[in-house]
């Protein structure tokens, strides 16, 4: 295809180049066969140096660019799972440490009321007994008390009866007859 | 006004290197577009920076290493990142000359058969040799295919053969005739504006929009030649080379 197409132009690409340097055989610059040599040579040359350069210098430099940004991205992944673990660790702990706390904190808390209670009753069985004590004493003083008045009443009611019996008959009655008279109304 | 869309192909001879026979060596134009496109890819490789976090330049680099490497590593396998530093300079080598031969005035290089044939045959002696050394006459086994009956192996055989000792004549063809072809287009359409407008004056010049248009479209595809002939040229070399390194698959 290319052979053909530059069999077509080669009278006028001919006519240029004769007239350009007048150094170029057939028309068609790509199959003029007296520069093969120089292409060659210059290919050769500069391929092998660009193979030397590519080979032990650029590829070494760039691949070791490449790998240590991977390295240092590994690493710090690496680094940052590090110290989450750290962090969860941390975390835990503190998690731990706060139900302990919690713990312990209700532990002493129940504790107190425990001991709170405890003293509350006391002091209010020792205020009972002591209330009680006081509710004997009254009530013994009262039944004393009252005792007294009734052997009071029973010496008021002997006067009464004497005086009484004195107004009515005139007659002092004899302090034996009133007792039993008296003691006889006071059992009735 | 003429259109010449050949001239841009031709060799001219800057200065004389020396003789080898009744040849004469020169340092052409052609020897100097290769010296640029050494300096780019040195340049490129070796002016970039190494940082942890790449600049432009040195993502290019990095670009350029890591789309060869896992090319290879797609076709030939690990074991072909033994030839990365061959198949990266082939690979850099014919896309810079390409992308720079672009650029109006500069000179094409691959767009000379001798050039893409020496690097063709480069390939070629590189993965018989490399092969016949690694895996002996175990190296013939690309030739007999499996699950052939054996009524037509000899025909499969005698394909298989011309086919193998066809791949320097595709490999390098391929690689000249796209650039040539696509230079001889870009010149050829670039040419018809100054034609028209010389020729048909104003008329000529708005006329000459058209293919100023296609210019610069055929200037964009050529880009995409450019990179994408570097591509295939270096992708069948790892498919050869896979060949070397793994003989009957």
């Amino acid at each position: 295809m290319a052979e053909s197409h530059g069999g077509a132009k080669s009278p006028a690409a001919g006519a240029h180049t004769e007239a350009d340097g007048g150094h170029h055989g057939s028309g068609f610059p790509p199959f003029e066969s007296s520069t093969f040599a120089s292409q060659l040579v210059s290919l050769a040359i500069f391929f092998v140096v660009l193979y030397v350069i590519v080979s032990k210098l650029a590829l070494p430099r760039i691949g070791g660019a490449i790998e240590a940004r991977q390295n240092k991205i590994e690493g710090d992944l690496a680094e940052a799972q590090k110290l989450k673990d750290m962090s969860d660790a941390a975390l835990k702990a503190y998690e731990s440490e706060l139900a302990s706390a919690r713990a312990r904190a209700q532990a002493i808390g129940n504790e107190t009321r425990d001991k709170l209670n405890a003293q509350a009753e006391a002091e209010r069985k020792a205020l009972e007994d002591q209330l009680a004590a006081k509710l004997a004493e009254a009530e013994k003083t009262i039944a004393s008390t009252r005792t007294a008045a009734m052997s009071n009443v029973r010496g008021i009611a002997a006067d009464a009866a004497g005086t009484i019996v004195q107004q009515l008959t005139g007659v002092v009655p004899d302090a034996a007859s009133i007792n039993a008279a008296v003691d006889a109304s006071l059992k009735g | 006004m003429k259109i010449d869309p050949i001239h841009q192909f031709n060799i001219e001879p800057l200065f004389t290197i020396g003789h080898i026979g009744n040849h004469t060596i020169a340092f052409t134009n052609s020897s100097l577009y290769m010296l640029v496109a050494v300096v780019v890819i040195s340049l490129l490789m070796l002016a970039s920076g190494t940082q942890l976090v790449p600049g432009r330049l040195q993502s290019v680099a990095e670009i350029s290493y890591e789309f060869v490497a896992s090319t290879i590593r797609s076709t030939a396998g690990s074991e072909g990142m033994k030839f990365f530093p061959l198949i990266f300079s082939l690979f850099m080598f014919i896309c810079v000359s390409n992308l720079v031969g672009i650029i109006p005035y500069t000179f094409t290089i691959s767009s000379h058969l001798i050039v893409t044939a020496a690097l063709a045959l480069l390939v070629f002696f590189t993965v018989l040799i490399y092969g016949l050394y690694k895996n002996g006459l175990k190296f013939f086994k690309i030739f007999v295919p499996h699950g052939v009956p054996i009524y037509i192996l000899p025909l499969v055989m005698f394909i298989e053969i011309l086919s193998f000792f066809l791949r320097p004549v595709s490999h390098s063809v391929r690689l000249f005739a796209n650039m040539l072809a696509g230079h001889i287009a870009l010149k050829v359409f670039a040419g018809f504006v100054a034609m028209l407008g010389f020729s048909l004056g104003a008329v000529g010049w708005i006329g000459g929009v058209l293919p100023l248009a296609l210019t610069v479209a055929l200037t964009s595809l050529e880009l995409l030649v450019a990179f994408l002939q570097a591509y295939v040229f270096a992708i069948l070399t790892c498919i050869y080379l896979n060949d070397a390194i793994h003989p009957g698959h």
